[in-house]
C-alpha cells in the first residue's frame, strides 16, 4: 500500500497523461512497400543494362515489371544471350531465370521472393530509423515510434505544438536526385510526343506569394540521376548575401564528393537539376568542375521551410514514401478543459457515491469508504509503475471501478443484514456475509475482467486505456473490497465486544 | 438506512408476459430506427473521414461557417455546435492526404468572416478508410470473442441454460441501447465500442448476483417451484440491486454532465445500459431460467 503511495506521489509528475489529455500528435503511417521494391527492380534493371554494356554487348532493352516482379533482358541478336547468362551469375542470389522470351532474343528474371520480403522489412525498419532521427531534430519530449504490423509505424508525439508541419517533416519522403537537363529538345515539344528515350518531364513548382497561384515550369531530365543524396554528410541553413534569403547548403561525404566532382567535370556548360520527391527547386549551370563536394539548393525558401529541409536530409530519405491512415490531435488547450472536467466528474462521482454511502452504511458505510481510497491510491499506484498513461476514457474506466468496488461492498453488507434479521449476532453476521458474498462477487467481477481483458487485447489507443484501468481497477477492488474492508471489520470486533453493528 | 425493512415478496415472474411484449417493443422500435436510418450510423473510427474541431472566442453564426468552407471545397461536410455555442465540430467524408493541413485550411477560410485570433484548432482526428475497416473487425471481433468467453465462464461456473440465460439478457441490453442511439441519432465511435463491453460486462455482473442467489436456493428449495425459487432470489437480492444501479448511475450521471463532452456519449450509452441491465437481469434472464425449466420437466412428461 505504501508502495503504491510512493509510486503514484507526486501524481503531476509519477502519472503520464495521455494525448487526449496533454495534447499531442498521435499517427498511424503506412509504408508503401511496394515502392521500394518497384525502386530495387528498376535499380537492378539499370545495373543489368550496365554489366551488359560493359562487355560491349548490343541491348534492345532492360525492362522491370511491377506487377510481376520480373526483370525482362532483350538483346538485339539472340546469339549475345549466352554471354548474358554468364553476366547475370553475379545476380542468381535473388534473380530467379525464367527461361527465354522473345524467339530466343533475351530472358525474363523473376525477383525471389525473400528478396522481395527482405526490401519491404527493410523499407519499413529503414523508414522507422529514418523518422525517429527526423523526430529527434524536430525536437519532441519522449515521443512513441513504432513498427505497428508488417508496414505501419504508430508515432505518439505528446506535447507538439506545430503538428502540421511535423506532418510535413516526417511524411517527406525527401528523395534527393540530381539530374542533368536535356536541352537537345525543349520541354515543351518533349510534352507534345517527342520525349527522347531515357529522359522524363517534371516541373518546378513556385507560388507567386501575393496572389497564391502556382505556375509551373516543365523540365526535360534525365530519367536516371546523376547522383542521390545517399551519400550526404550534412545539410545546413544559409542565408545568401545580398537578399538575406535562406538556402540549404548540403556537404557530401568522401563518396558523394568523388560522384560530385565526376558528374560535374563531365558535364561542364550542362545544367544540373536538383529534384527532391520529383520536384525540380532549381536547375543551375555547371560552370566547371565542382570539389570539395559542396552544393546549395535554393528556393523559395521561408527560413521555417528552410530549417525543414535541413533536418530532412541530415535525417535522410525514406526508403519508400509512406501515406497517413490516421491522424489524431489534440490541442493543448483541449487536453487542459478535459483533464479539468474529467477530474472534476470523478470528484463530483465519488463524493456522490460516499455521502450516499456513510448515510445508508453508517459506520460500516465509513469502512468501505476507506477500502475505496485505497484502491484509487493502488490503481494510481499500478499505473505509474507500468507506466500507463491516463486518458480520459482511463478517467471512465476508473470511475467504473469505483461503482464496482462499490458493490462489492453494497453485496456484503446487505447479506450481513440478512444475516442479522435471520436473528444471527454481529461477529457471525459478518463472517456469513463475507463468506455467502464472495462467491458472487468472484463471479461478477471475472466476468467483467473477461470483457476487459478482450478490449485491451483488441482495443487500440483509448480503448485500451479504459481496458487497462478496469483491469487493475478491478484486480484492486476484490483486494480492497472483500479483504482490506474484512481486516478492518475483524480488527473493531476484537477489540471489544460489539453486539450491536453500525450498518 | 435501509430501502426495504424486510425482504420483499413481489411477484416478478406473474409480470413476465408484459415484460417480453415490452422489451420486444423497445427493441422493434429500436430496429425500425435504425433501418429509417439507413443502418447504424457510424463516426469517424468506423467509416473514415475527418473531424475538426473549432473553438471560437464568441459564438459563431452557423451560416458564416459553411460559407466559409464552401471556399476549400471539402465536399460533402457537416457542421455541428460541440458541447456549447462556441464549440463547432466540422466533419468531412474525405480523409485523403491532401487534408494533412486541413485544421489550418479550415482556419484559413474562416478569417475574413472572424477574427484569426478569435479561431482556435482544439482537434484534428482523420482515419483513413482502410483503418476504418480495420477498427470496425477488430471491435465486432472484441464483441464476439468477449461473449465466447463470458459463456465458456458462466457454463463452467453455473450451468448451460444460465449462460445462455445470460448471453439473452446481454444481447437485449446491447439491442436496446443501440436503438437508443439510433433515436437520438448519435454516432458510432471507438470509444461507444467500449461503452457497450461494459454494458455487456455490468449486466453480466448484475445477472449473475441474480442466478448466484438461485443457485444457492435451488439447493434447498424443497417443493417450491422454480418459478418461485427465481421470485424469492430476486427479491432476496433486490435491495442490493437497486443500491448497485443507483450508486452505479449517480457516477455514471456525474460523467453525463460533468465529464466533457468528449465522453458524453460513453456516458449516455453507460445510463441506458445501466437501466436496461438492471431490468433485464431481473425479467429477462430469469424468464428465460422459467421457460427452460418448464420445456424441460413437460419433455419429462
Amino acid at each position: 500500500m505504501l508502495g503504491a503511495v510512493y509510486l503514484s506521489y507526486p501524481l503531476k509528475d509519477k502519472i503520464a497523461l495521455g494525448l487526449d489529455l496533454q495534447g499531442g500528435m498521435h499517427l498511424v503511417l503506412e509504408v508503401q512497400t511496394e515502392k521500394a521494391v518497384e525502386a530495387s527492380l528498376e535499380r537492378i534493371a539499370d545495373d543489368i543494362k550496365r554489366e551488359i554494356e560493359k562487355e560491349d554487348y548490343e541491348i534492345d532493352r532492360v525492362s522491370a515489371d511491377y506487377e510481376n516482379k520480373t526483370v525482362t533482358v532483350l538483346m538485339v541478336d539472340a546469339i549475345d544471350l549466352e554471354a548474358v547468362e554468364e553476366i547475370m551469375e553475379s545476380f542468381t542470389a535473388y534473380l530467379k531465370n525464367e527461361g527465354k522470351v522473345r524467339e530466343g532474343r533475351g530472358y525474363q528474371f523473376r525477383l525471389s521472393k525473400e528478396e522481395e520480403t527482405r526490401i519491404e522489412q527493410n523499407a519499413v525498419s529503414q523508414g522507422l530509423e529514418t523518422i525517429r532521427n527526423r523526430v529527434d531534430q524536430f525536437g519532441v519530449a519522449e515521443p512513441t515510434i513504432q513498427a505497428q504490423g508488417d508496414r505501419r509505424i504508430l508515432l505518439q508525439l505528446p506535447g507538439i505544438k506545430d503538428a502540421e508541419r511535423a506532418i510535413r517533416l516526417i511524411g517527406k519522403t525527401a528523395r534527393l536526385e540530381f539530374k542533368i537537363v536535356d536541352e537537345s529538345v525543349s520541354p515543351q515539344s518533349a510534352l507534345n510526343g517527342s520525349l527522347p528515350d531515357g529522359d522524363e518531364v517534371l516541373y518546378k513548382r513556385e507560388e507567386n506569394i501575393e496572389t497564391g497561384e502556382v505556375i509551373k515550369t516543365p523540365f526535360l531530365v534525365k530519367k536516371r540521376s546523376a547522383l542521390t543524396g545517399e551519400n550526404l554528410s550534412g545539410a545546413n541553413v544559409n542565408y545568401d548575401g545580398d537578399f538575406n534569403e535562406p538556402y540549404v547548403a548540403i556537404t557530401f561525404n568522401s563518396i558523394g564528393a568523388i560522384q560530385f566532382q565526376e558528374v560535374t567535370r563531365t558535364n561542364v556548360k550542362k545544367r544540373l537539376a536538383i529534384v527532391l520527391d520529383g520536384n525540380v527547386f532549381s536547375a543551375p549551370t555547371i560552370q566547371e568542375e565542382i570539389s570539395g563536394g559542396r552544393a546549395q539548393i535554393t528556393g523559395q525558401f521561408t527560413t521555417e521551410e528552410a530549417r525543414d529541409l535541413a533536418i530532412i536530409l541530415r535525417a535522410g530519405a525514406l526508403p519508400a514514401p509512406v501515406v497517413i491512415l490516421e491522424n489524431r490531435t489534440v490541442g493543448p488547450s483541449l487536453g487542459k478543459d478535459s483533464i479539468e472536467q474529467g477530474v472534476n466528474s470523478i470528484i463530483l462521482g465519488a463524493v456522490l457515491v460516499i455521502i450516499f454511502i456513510a448515510i445508508y452504511y453508517k459506520l460500516s458505510g465509513i469502512v468501505s469508504i476507506t477500502a475505496l481510497m485505497l484502491n484509487i491510491v493502488l490503481l494510481l499506484g499500478v499505473l505509474a509503475y507500468f507506466g500507463a498513461a491516463l486518458t480520459l476514457p482511463g478517467i471512465a474506466g476508473m470511475l467504473l471501478t469505483v461503482g464496482m468496488a462499490i458493490d462489492a461492498n453494497v453485496l456484503i453488507f446487505e447479506r450481513i443484514r440478512e444475516e442479522i434479521r435471520n436473528g444471527k449476532t454481529a461477529r457471525a453476521a459478518i463472517d456469513a456475509g463475507y463468506a455467502k458474498a464472495l462467491s458472487t462477487i468472484v463471479d461478477a467481477n471475472i466476468t467483467t475482467f473477461i470483457a476487459a481483458v478482450v478490449l485491451f487485447q483488441f482495443g487500440t489507443g483509448p480503448i485500451k486505456g479504459f481496458a487497462i484501468t478496469l483491469c487493475i481497477g478491478i484486480a484492486a477492488s476484490m483486494f480492497t473490497a472483500v479483504f482490506v474492508s474484512r481486516v478492518i471489520f475483524d480488527s473493531f470486533m476484537s477489540r471489544k465486544k460489539v453486539s450491536n453493528l453500525s450498518i | 438506512m435501509e430501502i426495504f425493512k424486510r425482504v420483499t415478496e413481489y411477484n416478478f415472474m406473474a409480470k413476465k408476459t408484459m415484460a417480453i411484449v415490452l422489451s420486444s417493443v423497445v427493441i422493434l422500435v429500436g430496429i425500425i430506427s435504425m433501418i429509417t436510418h439507413g443502418g447504424l450510423k457510424y463516426g469517424i473510427d468506423f467509416d473514415g473521414g475527418t473531424l475538426v474541431q473549432l473553438k471560437f472566442k464568441t459564438p459563431p453564426a452557423i451560416e458564416d461557417l459553411r460559407d466559409g468552407l464552401k471556399t476549400i471545397g471539402l465536399g460533402d461536410s457537416t457542421i455541428q455546435e460541440f458541447g456549447s455555442k462556441n464549440h463547432i465540430l466540422i466533419r468531412v467524408e474525405k480523409s485523403e492526404e491532401k487534408l494533412e493541413e486541413i485544421g489550418s485550411k479550415v482556419k484559413n477560410s474562416l478569417i475574413g468572416k472572424f477574427q484569426a485570433d478569435d479561431i482556435l484548432v482544439e482537434r484534428v482526428e482523420m482515419v483513413g478508410p482502410k483503418v476504418g475497416k480495420d477498427l470496425r473487425e477488430k471491435a465486432i471481433l472484441s464483441i464476439i470473442y468477449a461473449i465466447i468467453g463470458i459463456v465458456i465462464y458462466i457454463s463452467w461456473r453455473f450451468e448451460l441454460q444460465y449462460a445462455i440465460a445470460a448471453i439473452i439478457a446481454l444481447v437485449h441490453d446491447v439491442l436496446v441501447t443501440m436503438g437508443a442511439f439510433s433515436l437520438v441519432d448519435k454516432e458510432f465511435t471507438l470509444v461507444i465500442v467500449a461503452a457497450f463491453l461494459t454494458i455487456i460486462g455490468y449486466s453480466l455482473n448484475d445477472t449473475i448476483v441474480v442466478f448466484d442467489r438461485i443457485r444457492e436456493n435451488m439447493r434447498r428449495k424443497g417443493k417450491t417451484s422454480f418459478a418461485d425459487v427465481i421470485n424469492m432470489s430476486i427479491n432476496q437480492t433486490l435491495s442490493r440491486t437497486i443500491l448497485t444501479s443507483g450508486t452505479t448511475l449517480l457516477v455514471v450521471v456525474a460523467l453525463f454532465f460533468r465529464g466533457g463532452e468528449i465522453i458524453h456519449d460513453f456516458s449516455f450509452a453507460l445510463i441506458v445500459g445501466v437501466v436496461v441491465g438492471t431490468y433485464s437481469s431481473i425479467f429477462i434472464a430469469s424468464v428465460f431460467l422459467v421457460y427452460w425449466e418448464n420445456r424441460t420437466i413437460s419433455k419429462r412428461a
